[in-house]
């Protein structure tokens, strides 16, 4: 596989506010003093009247989003997600999702891929959190061309969004002329017959290395990007699972509560399939260089890959 | 309008929530009848609001903190006309748009969900900064408790309110001194909430009756004038006002009157009136 250009996705949603704010007027930032980190440090760059930093209290960042949806604005709520969607979480549940008030909430920092800060800002169970909240829209975009489209479809569609967005650079897989970002539309990235693997954010490219070294051993793996975890495309997962009659999820989060268990949800309802989950497996990070943790819990296309082996012997 | 007009209007939103309450089987009395005066103030008197347009974009805002006085709020608005007296008895029940706590998308006039401590006042900051941003002239005004300025997330929004000198946001503590688990010195003082407010950079107006319609004139007239600075006005208020077994008591904060007690409170409102 050729080297591909590699760029933070938290890069991408500085970027895209910018474009955004450009046509927009209506579009506020907001952030809880992390707009170096976040990337919002970009669209405050260009839009300093309309990036309002509200310190560190990511509570009542919530608060104040809801009320400025409430009167007509459309807010970008920004921080990490540990303190996005888990210190907030009640903000996130009753002042936003219980309304269906049109935040969007731009959460930096999620998985273990943070790497050096360690467990505290390793954030595992956001997504766990978010697509628990009725009417929330969960969205992981795995690579810059997705968490542009991404950012911008958040912006168009009314109602809360949460967008899950990591540290590290990550290769950009979507550059291709038939890319298509719709919510609540997976993409088939890859053919196969033999399993079905679906992957969400970083762990996508991860994925279609893995299905690479399988099929090198004879293994046609089918790849399916699923960007919006919520709503859910069970119409393709379903369809997927139909044709290799195994399905293995992979995913920078917990176990518990993610794409795996979302994915689980609507095949054993609708049609029992053996599922194999990867993910950070019900443990809390630790501090390292983002590459080597990622390789430590085997969320890497090396893990990815011989998790996949044992699991169908 | 007249004190004698408003005093009227509050007796008979305090009988709503005693109807409404008795109806529901379930509510909280005492932090609604305390606040009936404020209610009332607010919404005959203070704000600029059309009940035919309840959306206007325009309008004065007003988020209820502490969302579980909805019965005072719901009382406010039926007899304000946004929607019929009679509706006000399918509070709590199934399939009402009356919910046990506000909800901005069944109400006319309730302009945001609230019911968690701590968090309507951040929806009002927000509100009065949208119209800071928008050049907008449009006044914000929330109600808060006593007990739940305890929740630390009123003193981010303040904080922030502060720094932004929202003149546009009121922020009214109904300061009944009492809360669920007993008085607010006994459970975790807040006070002095007006030093409090004052070291957040707010205008300080302090309400020594809060159930007294030239007291709250007063106040809120004051608060049009203040520049630069957001206002907080601490109103001392009875809770249970009105009904003679329910003032003060802290075990009114969350009961609804059986039969024999409806009838003795509706008894002592109607004597007032």
């Amino acid at each position: 596989m050729a080297e591909l250009k590699k760029i933070a996705t938290r890069e991408s949603y500085g970027n895209a506010l910018v474009e955004l704010g450009k046509e927009h007027d209506d579009l506020i930032v907001l952030d809880a003093d992390l707009a170096g980190a976040t990337k919002t440090g970009i669209f405050k760059k260009a839009f300093p009247d309309r990036h309002i930093d509200c310190g560190i209290a990511e509570g009542n960042m919530m608060g104040i989003a809801a009320g400025l949806a409430a009167a007509g604005m459309v807010p970008f709520a920004s921080s990490f997600a540990m303190f996005a969607a888990g210190r907030a979480f009640e903000q996130v549940r009753n002042s936003i999702g219980y309304p269906h008030l049109n935040v969007k909430i731009g959460a930096t920092h999620a998985g273990i891929s943070v790497g050096e800060d360690g467990a505290s800002h390793q954030c595992c169970e956001d997504i766990a959190l978010m697509r628990t909240i009725p009417g929330m829209t969960v969205i992981v975009p795995s690579d810059d061309v997705e968490a542009k489209a991404a950012v911008k479809a958040a912006y168009e569609m009314q109602g809360p969004v949460y967008l899950r967005f990591g540290r590290l650079a990550a290769p950009v897989i979507n550059d291709r002329p038939d890319y298509h970002f719709e919510i609540g539309k997976g993409i088939l990235l890859r053919e196969g017959t033999d399993l079905t693997i679906i992957a969400t954010g970083l762990e996508v490219g991860y994925a279609l290395e893995a299905a690479d070294r399988l099929a090198a051993d004879g293994i046609h793996a089918e790849v399916i990007n699923i960007h919006t975890i919520k709503p859910l495309d069970e119409e393709l997962v379903l369809a997927s699972a139909k044709k290799t009659g195994k399905v293995v999820t992979v995913e920078e989060h917990s176990i518990i509560g993610g794409l795996g268990s979302a994915v689980a949800d609507v095949l054993s309802e609708k049609l029992p399939t053996p599922v194999h989950k990867i993910g950070v497996r019900d443990t809390f990070g630790e501090s390292g260089p983002a590459v080597e943790l990622l390789k430590k819990y085997e969320l890497d296309g090396d893990g990815v890959y011989k998790q996949i082996r044992e699991w169908l012997q | 309008m007249t004190n004698q007009e408003l005093k009227k209007i509050a007796n008979q939103v305090r009988k709503d929530i005693v109807t409404a309450l008795h109806s529901a089987k379930s509510g909280h009395p005492g932090g609604s009848l305390g606040a009936a005066d404020i209610f009332t103030y607010l919404y005959f008197e203070e704000m600029k609001i059309d009940p035919k347009n309840p959306r206007d974009p325009d309008r004065d805002r007003f988020v209820l903190s502490k969302g579980h006085t909805a019965p005072g709020l719901y009382s406010a608005l039926a007899e304000r006309g946004y929607f019929p007296r009679e509706d006000l008895l399918t509070l709590r029940h199934v399939g009402s748009y009356l919910q046990g706590h506000p909800n901005m998308n069944e109400t006319p006039g309730v302009d945001m969900s609230t019911g968690s401590l701590g968090q309507g006042v951040s929806a009002a900051v927000g509100m009065a900064l949208a119209a800071k941003l928008k050049n907008k002239d449009y006044r914000v005004y929330t109600l808060l408790g006593d007990g739940e300025i305890e929740e630390g997330q009123v003193w981010e929004a303040a904080m922030f309110a502060g720094n932004h000198a929202l003149d546009n946001l009121v922020v009214i503590v109904d300061n009944n001194n009492l809360q669920i688990d007993g008085t607010i010195e006994e459970v975790n003082s807040p006070y002095p909430i007006d030093e409090k407010f004052k070291a957040f950079k707010f205008h300080v107006i302090n309400v020594a009756d809060g159930n007294d319609f030239d007291q709250l004139r007063a106040a809120f007239k004051e608060a049009r004038e203040v520049k630069g600075q957001p206002v907080a006005i601490i109103a001392k208020t009875v809770k249970g006002k009105g009904v003679s077994f329910m003032e003060n008591q802290v075990g009114w904060h969350g009961k609804a009157p059986n039969d024999e007690e409806y009838k003795i409170a509706m008894a002592d409102l109607e004597k007032e009136a």
